[in-house]
């Protein structure tokens, strides 16, 4: 059964369709790429399967209908790391953390000892336990990125959405962030779904590729076969190389028009 | 935080409510003395049998004037502190104080109308509670209408509204005001706050507003900490975020109304005694609501007392006093802090 499934979905925003009829399917397990220009209904698409849009079509998390569902049943499914997540300042690492616990927590309880050591397991997991104390807002950008996903770590969901996950990291945060992404999924069954910026991360770490333009869906399938320099360049408007070693394409590169 | 660490702030800020409540019933033209004072308290408990040695005249000033001043004072400054730390935290605004939607425009309009208009008594009863209940009502279904219609979800607008509101509202106050000046002295003091009406008739009249209002916020305590992350996150953590905006709002705004009745508009208790307990202990409002409640209380019954002595027997409003001395406090704690959010 598909961990999602994505059913002619269209999403309207300020009159524009800005996810188009998409349709698509996500293995359970599987990693798959959302990948496109700006604009193209990524982050909206991943909003829409979170529930946090309203949308048009069907959406199902393994198999139930994402509205027959109460808004804290799906946060029990999915954990959702948005693009620029709003941090409040002087709350503790820990507690930020500890927020990620909320769909396993009655309405006006109290954490219990298993929300603790779920959140200190995140904290491990990340090497965030010696910054467990200290403020949201004396971490760098790379230690914040991390926290995040701690926080979504956490929620102990067996979906990820991932919204442009490595935007603020510097290239050895990015690879350590998406590798231990691939890391949890070789520990316990988890989906990702990833909206990603980086081409060359989108072909490295995913099992899958999407490409939208526009709302659409232009093409789908293995990484190797969408990020290819003509299909990069036809809708990104780029003059891109994508660079193969022995085992396929490894990386994409801007290619300068020579004058 | 621990537990421990979080009982701790909890039992120094009843043990300040306290002290501020004998401090209370202390002060006063006549001395009464600590001994007395406890004496007499005791013996007022169920199951406890002391004998006070308070003549009748010194009894009633302790029990029929200056404790039921005491209780108002705490159950109104730990309402209003509550409700502005609530409104701070739902609308995500360091801003925001109890007054934000338009309550305190629509309750000084409607004392005022009622001072003017129905001047003193009307068969032998007060309209000036309930009048200004009911404008406080007013203004924020008024500001909340206007807001939802304007912005749909964004607090920015339902703010807006507010301010939009408030303006209104104190346009047709003034005008009201300024054409029957000889009440102008009853609507400053009321708009001013007072507490010296302060009986048991009132504080029955607000306890259970307040006291209901109080265990509903308190209840959210962990959801606000929730919203801190943004609508759309704490949404994605599967919390209704509107139900929780509109349910807390609803109670911070019915006991603020409550309060405002009877007591006029004390500024500021709302805006400073949440922002002293954030920058002592930080962001939780795990913490802060509960302080906030305890600490507002004890802080309206010591500003009730300077209000009552610095120029007995003349009383000051106790309004002035919160603003007075809240303002420079509250700037020795801005400094003395290390960040401010």
């Amino acid at each position: 059964m598909s961990a999602v499934s994505v059913r002619g979905v269209t999403v309207t925003l300020g009159g524009a369709r800005v996810v188009d009829e998409v349709v698509l399917e996500v293995e359970e397990g599987e990693w798959l790429a959302l990948i496109g220009p700006n604009g193209a209904g990524k982050s909206t698409l991943l909003r829409a399967i979170a529930g946090l849009v309203p949308f048009d079509g069907e959406i199902a998390l393994g198999g139930t209908p994402l509205r027959a569902l109460r808004r804290r049943e799906v946060a029990q499914r999915l954990a959702f790391v948005p693009q620029a997540p709003l941090l409040p300042p002087d709350l503790p690492v820990r507690e930020y953390v500890l927020l990620g616990r909320t769909p396993h927590i009655g309405t006006f309880a109290a954490e219990g000892a298993r929300d603790h050591a779920a959140a200190g397991r995140a904290l491990e997991r990340l090497e965030l336990g010696p910054l467990a104390g200290r403020p949201l807002h004396a971490l760098s950008g790379g230690e914040q990125q991390r926290v995040v996903l701690a926080r979504a770590l956490a929620q102990e969901a067996p979906l990820l959405l991932l919204d442009e996950p490595t935007t603020s990291l510097d290239i050895g945060r990015q690879q350590q962030a998406l590798e231990l992404v691939a890391e949890l999924r070789e520990q316990r069954p988890l989906t990702v779904v990833s909206a990603m910026h980086e081409l060359t991360l989108a072909l490295q770490y995913a099992d899958r590729v999407v490409l939208l333009a526009e709302g659409h869906v232009v093409a789908a399938g293995p990484p190797a076969e969408i990020v290819t320099e003509e299909l990069i360049g036809a809708h990104y408007h780029a003059d891109v190389r994508v660079i193969a070693n022995g085992d396929g394409p490894v990386a994409v590169v801007p290619r300068r028009p020579a004058r | 935080m621990t537990v421990v660490s979080r009982r701790l702030p909890v039992i120094c800020a009843a043990v300040f409510v306290g002290g501020a409540a004998l401090v209370g019933l202390l002060v006063g033209p006549v001395s009464l003395g600590v001994g007395e004072v406890l004496r007499s308290a005791l013996a007022h408990l169920p199951l406890v049998h002391v004998g006070s040695h308070l003549s009748q005249a010194d009894d009633a000033i302790l029990w029929q004037l200056r404790a039921p001043r005491v209780v108002l004072g705490a159950l109104v400054g730990g309402m209003l502190a509550l409700a502005g730390a609530s409104y701070q935290g739902v609308f995500r605004n360091p801003l925001a104080d109890p007054y934000l939607l338009g309550i305190a425009a629509g309750a000084g309009l409607g004392a005022t109308l009622a001072i003017v208009y129905a001047p003193g008594v009307v068969h032998s009863y007060d309209l000036t509670p309930l009048a200004a209940f009911a404008g406080g009502a007013v203004g924020v279904v008024a500001a909340y209408s206007l807001g939802r219609s304007a912005g749909g979800r964004s607090t920015a607008s339902l703010i807006l509204a507010g301010v939009t509101v408030t303006s209104f509202l104190t346009a047709v106050q003034t005008f009201v005001q300024q054409q029957h000046s000889q009440s102008l002295q009853e609507v400053y003091s009321w708009i001013l706050g007072h507490l010296d009406t302060a009986g048991w008739h009132e504080v029955a009249l607000v306890t259970p507003y307040i006291l209901i209002s109080a265990v509903v916020i308190l209840l959210h305590r962990r959801v606000l900490d929730v919203l801190s992350v943004g609508d759309e996150e704490a949404s994605s953590l599967g919390v209704n975020v509107r139900r929780t905006r509109l349910l807390v709002v609803v109670f911070a705004t019915v006991g603020t109304a409550a309060a405002v009745a009877v007591t006029g508009l004390i500024g500021f208790v709302g805006i400073i005694v949440p922002h002293a307990i954030r920058l002592v202990l930080g962001p939780s409002y795990r913490l802060i609501l509960p302080l906030s409640f305890l600490g507002g209380a004890g802080f309206l019954v010591l500003t009730d007392v300077i209000a009552r002595s610095v120029m007995a027997p003349a009383e000051l409003p106790i309004g002035v006093v919160t603003m007075f001395f809240g303002a420079p406090f509250f700037a020795i704690v801005l400094r003395t802090s290390r960040s401010f959010a």
